[in-house]
């Protein structure tokens, strides 16, 4: 569904991205691994349109690179960013609704909010609160219900598990599983790689920008390289 | 008691014009992260438009709306023309940018109309006094306040209900996953910015109303005084803008009237070092801004 390559992305001086190449088959759960600073938000993000970068990006064969984010996503790929990035001022109705505002009006923006409100109930107990006030638990349920709003056939999660405590983490995997058999295509950003592997298709590890192996989920759990440096024995 | 009501509308009604002023200010800051202080200039559009439209005796209300209408489109076309290829420019440049247009446009109004004051009569039943009971008060002031209050209410529900009042309001906290969502930064920054000229013309209309004239460099005094009310409320934020602006009018029509003679000519060195006294008190403004993240 989503092929990438010869992709660079470059902060001024600084490669973090060089010469990748991968790809998410469709109706998959596809997860990239690294250390910090490998480059993985950095590939989110030259996807999404937020990061400037080179090489060929292509979306059921049509190429999405050097298109603004705000196309982007009315291709159907919606990221969902690290760090949550809810608008805190402003209520989770608000987000939702901002979430969805250009791809769906009227009717069918109420049957989307109504369908994510559904999947998570915990946003329709907050529904007039400000996102600010949620917990990080609740803020990543928010984050991702919005990005859903979009009905993106490609949805693009950075670090979801990051900060959150252990039976939220839970939940959040649990999510990400159940949206796979929705027919959502995944592409999974994980510092988790001992759960984010349990639950992936394929995985591809990265290191300072490159990439250094590539496997399905079950062989990558069980390489040397990946049970050394990420799963801690 | 007479003399303390009057002045207080005085003050309130001031203040009004401030805040609407600050908060054309702030839209703009807070999304785009650029002091416009070409802002004074969208006024004297205003303020000439409504100068040709009673010249020519069109009725005021149709005057008013067109002089607004026309600082609005002045200042879309400003964000067109000059501050769109210096979007990715540092706030210091957007900030000289602003001053160009400003000065550009103060140019034009000499060299183009004139560089003495033109007049504009308001209709007599506008310029006199309202009696309640033993108290007579300005209709100008009066109808300014309430102007004032309609026009924040308006923007508060704009804010609150539309589309694009909620993507200004998440724009301001985070640009960039604003555009994820779909919503054109393009789009978003024009609206900001004409709202920010229908509110210079309201102010401008409101400014006019009491002076009775307008000249080319009408708008350097207002815009300052909004620039030193949006830092008073927090910078970049709209209800620090709105408490700032009364804050501000509020001040200086209490130092007017109740210093004494002797200490009148330093008037606004006693507002000033009130300002001073705010800002000792709460460096980052009577309510901050929420500092998001910006493309």
């Amino acid at each position: 569904m989503l092929e990438i390559e010869g992709l660079s992305v470059r902060y001024g001086a600084v490669e973090a991205v060089g010469n990748l190449g991968f790809t998410v088959p469709k109706g998959s759960i596809t997860v990239l691994l690294g250390a910090n600073g490998a480059g993985k938000s950095s590939t989110l993000n030259a996807i999404s349109g937020l990061a400037p970068s080179r090489g060929r990006i292509a979306l059921n064969g049509a190429e999405l690179g050097g298109l603004p984010p705000e196309e982007i996503v009315r291709r159907g790929v919606a990221l969902c960013p690290e760090g949550r990035r809810v608008f805190p001022s402003l209520s989770v109705a608000d987000n939702l609704h901002l979430g969805g505002a250009v791809h769906a009006k009227g009717e069918e923006l109420a049957r989307r909010t109504e369908a994510e409100l559904d999947r998570f109930p915990i946003l329709r107990e907050r529904y007039h609160q400000k996102a600010g006030l949620l917990s990080g638990g609740e803020q990543q349920m928010l984050a991702v219900a919005r990005a859903l709003m979009s009905a993106p056939r490609l949805l693009l999660l950075d670090e979801p598990s990051l900060g959150l405590a252990p039976k939220v983490v839970e939940q959040v995997f649990g999510l990400i599983s159940g949206l796979r058999t929705q027919g959502i295509t995944i592409l999974l950003v994980e510092q988790n790689a001992e759960r984010a592997l349990e639950i992936a298709d394929h995985g591809y590890v990265l290191q300072s920008g490159a990439l250094v192996l590539s496997g399905s989920g079950r062989e990558l759990a069980e390489s040397p390289l990946i049970r050394d440096a990420y799963l801690a024995g | 008691m007479d003399f303390f009501l009057q002045q207080l509308l005085n003050a309130v009604s001031l203040g009004g014009i401030y805040a609407l002023l600050a908060l054309g200010l702030a839209v703009v800051f807070s999304i785009v992260a650029l002091i416009n202080f070409a802002h004074g200039e969208l006024m004297t559009v205003a303020g000439y438009v409504l100068f040709v439209c009673i010249l020519y005796a069109v009725p005021l209300p149709i005057a008013v709306v067109a002089a607004i209408a026309a600082a609005a489109v002045a200042a879309a076309a400003t964000e067109r023309l000059a501050f769109r290829p210096m979007r990715r420019a540092d706030p210091t440049s957007l900030m000289l940018t602003s001053f160009a247009v400003s000065a550009i446009l103060k140019v034009l109004f000499q060299n183009g109309i004139s560089a003495r004051p033109k007049p504009v009569p308001l209709p007599p039943d506008l310029s006199g006094t309202l009696t309640f009971g033993p108290v007579r008060l300005g209709t100008v002031p009066l109808a300014s306040i309430l102007v004032t209050c309609l026009s924040l209410f308006a923007l508060t529900l704009f804010l609150k209900r539309t589309v694009m009042g909620k993507a200004m309001r998440a724009a301001a906290e985070d640009f960039q996953v604003l555009r994820l969502m779909g919503i054109r930064a393009n789009r978003v920054i024009a609206a900001a910015f004409a709202l920010s000229g229908m509110l210079a013309g309201i102010s401008a209309a409101l400014w006019v109303a009491q002076r009775g004239s307008v000249d080319p460099l009408m708008g350097f005094v207002p815009v300052l005084k909004a620039f030193v009310a949006s830092v008073i409320g927090g910078l970049g934020s709209l209800s620090g803008a709105v408490a700032g602006g009364f804050a501000l009018g509020i001040a200086e029509v209490l130092f007017q009237a109740y210093l004494p003679d002797a200490a009148l000519p330093f008037r606004d060195a006693f507002v000033l070092g009130f300002v001073v006294l705010l800002l000792l008190w709460r460096p980052d403004g009577l309510i901050p801004a929420r500092t998001g993240r910006r493309s």
